[in-house]
């Protein structure tokens, strides 16, 4: 079997992991819900962990199943005056603009 | 007529063709048995009274040679719908109001059908049970208190409560056939490519597919023929020749070699779904197929796989939920603090835990330990079918290593959880079309499911192998009308 050190190393998501990847995620979590995240995390990798097993050092990774090259197209507009459509899902919007909490002081 | 909801879509569109039925009649017929179903809580939007309105439109003036010709259909809740509220099960877009139709549903608008509502599933497609919907469990029109399964759940559970008489649904992972399995209907889950992807809520791109559920093989095989078109609005849509699948369907399948998976007897199966599977075989070999033993050797790593790819896809597929563009908003302090608590309040707890396993396999350091390593055993296991298909013509397991669970069994146990999807998993991940067809029941008197998977584009002839079992199994699905009081 053979076993990488990264993994063996990661094993255990700790809370500053959690809280790590929630500012990644852009998703506030607190202490309770760190909590819980790390223990559901951890036996989800301990499941996923299991792909060690495998080597696969020679192996070309499959990033899509639809072999085909893309196609290409011209590139014309073919969508116009959208701008109301877009806008009007929008939470807050100012005329053309979508609006959000103030970033430059 | 009496019982039109206990029709199937073919009985109906004759019906409609030879003028017994109206649109009008056979729409008021479902609107008023959904009326009556509230307890199972399969809709997420109602749009009944439209529908009513739409039918009468047709007859009218009623153009007998489509496909589906006022026939009413309730589409999952996944599928963009121009001016309909679609909410993927989340509160997040609990407000979002598409300005335009996906493919999938408009190709079905084209042939007559019309719209019902919306159908509830597990938010953003993510789970096996329907219990992370933000609009509540669906209740399994089998027995009180049972999953219909997921993350197609309320569309499964219309379909077998004949609340609609076809529905679609979504399979990233086995969205479509394990809800079909658990509540005794017909899914397929279509070659990637052969549906568009157009105007679905993006779950994992490289895998979702949408596909027909049914109350039978002929039913599922004319809807399919309606949804699966080459669309350039969907970078993935692939260019292929697509069959009449009606018309080319056939029970004969004498000579076809039928694969049979040793990997597929996993640890723990219960012995009802072993026997479920080998009295498939017998069918099969009554039919005039070959029985070959075929293995499948990564299998076991097909979910480990399954659960770093999809959940990586995600969390890059859900960062557009912001609260800036549409759906739901939270208040903060500056923008970070609105993005954060938007996200946060805006998703459910399966949906995060998602996105921040994603979010971690791909961050800095990872990417390759995780991310690409999954990629290359993805190609392994695709490997695995490809070697198979150099034998064989389709392959027979069964659809899920249990009948449908009570609500609430498996819910503080994700891994648990995803187990239920591990005979459906690997078809995702090798772009294949697999079906689910009701085989059985267990002690408790709830359904089984088979799958037959095929080749890349082959859902003709897995289609015509369900159509033969179907007729050898002759199964009856056992529904009560509990929820009707």
């Amino acid at each position: 079997m053979i076993v990488c050190d990264i993994f063996n190393y990661h094993m255990n998501i700790d809370l500053k992991t959690i809280k790590h990847i929630s500012k990644l995620s852009r998703i506030s979590v607190d202490e309770k819900k760190a909590e819980k995240l790390a223990g559901d995390l951890n036996s989800i990798f301990e499941f996923i962990e299991k792909l060690n097993e495998l080597k696969t050092d020679n192996v070309q990774p499959l990033a899509s199943v639809a072999e085909t090259t893309l196609k290409l197209r011209d590139d014309e507009v073919k969508s116009k005056n959208l701008r109301e459509q877009i806008i009007k899902n929008s939470p807050q919007e100012n005329e053309d603009y979508f609006v959000v909490p103030k970033v430059i002081e | 007529m009496s019982d039109i909801t206990k029709q199937s879509l073919s009985e109906l569109i004759k019906n409609i063709k030879d003028k017994k039925l109206s649109s009008t009649e056979v729409t008021k017929a479902f609107v008023e048995r959904s009326e009556k179903s509230k307890e199972l809580n399969v809709y997420v939007t109602e749009d009944f009274s439209a529908a009513i309105d739409k039918a009468k439109k047709f007859d009218e003036n009623p153009n007998l040679d489509l496909k589906l010709p006022g026939i009413p259909m309730a589409v999952k809740d996944l599928f963009c719908t121009k001016n309909i509220k679609t909410t993927a099960g989340s509160k997040i877009l609990n407000n979002f109001i598409p300005t335009y139709e996906s493919t999938v549903t408009q190709n079905i608008w084209n042939e007559g059908a019309i719209l019902l509502g919306k159908l509830n599933c597990d938010e953003f497609a993510m789970g096996s049970s329907n219990e992370t919907s933000f609009f509540g469990n669906v209740q399994n029109p089998i027995d009180k208190d049972l999953v219909p399964g997921g993350s197609s759940g309320g569309s499964s559970s219309a379909v077998a409560a004949q609340l609609t008489p076809i529905t679609i649904g979504t399979d990233t992972g086995g969205s479509i056939r394990q809800p079909a399995s658990f509540t005794g209907t017909v899914g397929l889950k279509p070659t990637y490519g052969s549906c568009s992807r157009y105007g679905i809520v993006a779950f994992a791109s490289s895998l979702d597919q949408a596909g027909p559920m049914a109350q039978n093989v002929r039913d599922c095989a004319l809807l399919h023929e309606v949804i699966s078109s080459y669309d350039e609005k969907d970078s993935t849509s692939i260019d292929f020749k697509r069959n009449n699948y009606v018309q080319e369907l056939t029970n004969n399948i004498k000579g076809k070699k039928i694969g049979i998976p040793k990997e597929y007897r996993v640890d723990g199966m219960p012995k009802e779904i072993e026997d479920l599977w080998k009295k498939g075989i017998d069918y099969v070999k009554d039919c005039g197929a070959e029985i070959i033993d075929i293995s499948l050797p990564h299998t076991n790593y097909a979910l480990p796989t399954y659960y770093i790819v999809a959940p990586a896809e995600a969390s890059s597929n859900l960062a557009r939920y912001d609260g800036v563009k549409y759906g739901f908003r939270a208040d903060g302090e500056n923008l970070i603090d609105m993005y954060e608590k938007t996200r946060s309040e805006g998703f459910g707890a399966e949906v995060q835990r998602r996105i921040m396993i994603g979010t971690y396999v791909l961050s800095s350091g990872y990417y390759d330990a995780y991310y690409l390593k999954a990629q290359k055993v993805r190609k392994l296991i695709k490997n695995d079918f490809d070697e198979a298909y150099k034998k064989v013509d389709a392959i027979l397991t069964p659809s899920t290593p249990s009948s449908a669970f009570k609500i609430g069994e498996k819910t503080n146990d994700p891994v648990s959880m995803y187990l239920n999807d591990i005979f459906t998993v690997p078809v995702n991940l090798a772009g294949l079309p697999g079906i689910s067809i009701p085989a059985g029941h267990d002690a408790k008197g709830y359904p089984l499911g088979l799958q037959i998977i095929g080749k890349a584009f082959d859902e003709q002839n897995i289609l015509n192998i369900a159509y033969a079992m179907e007729e050898k199994i002759n199964f009856k699905n056992k529904i009560t009308d509990w929820w009707i009081k």
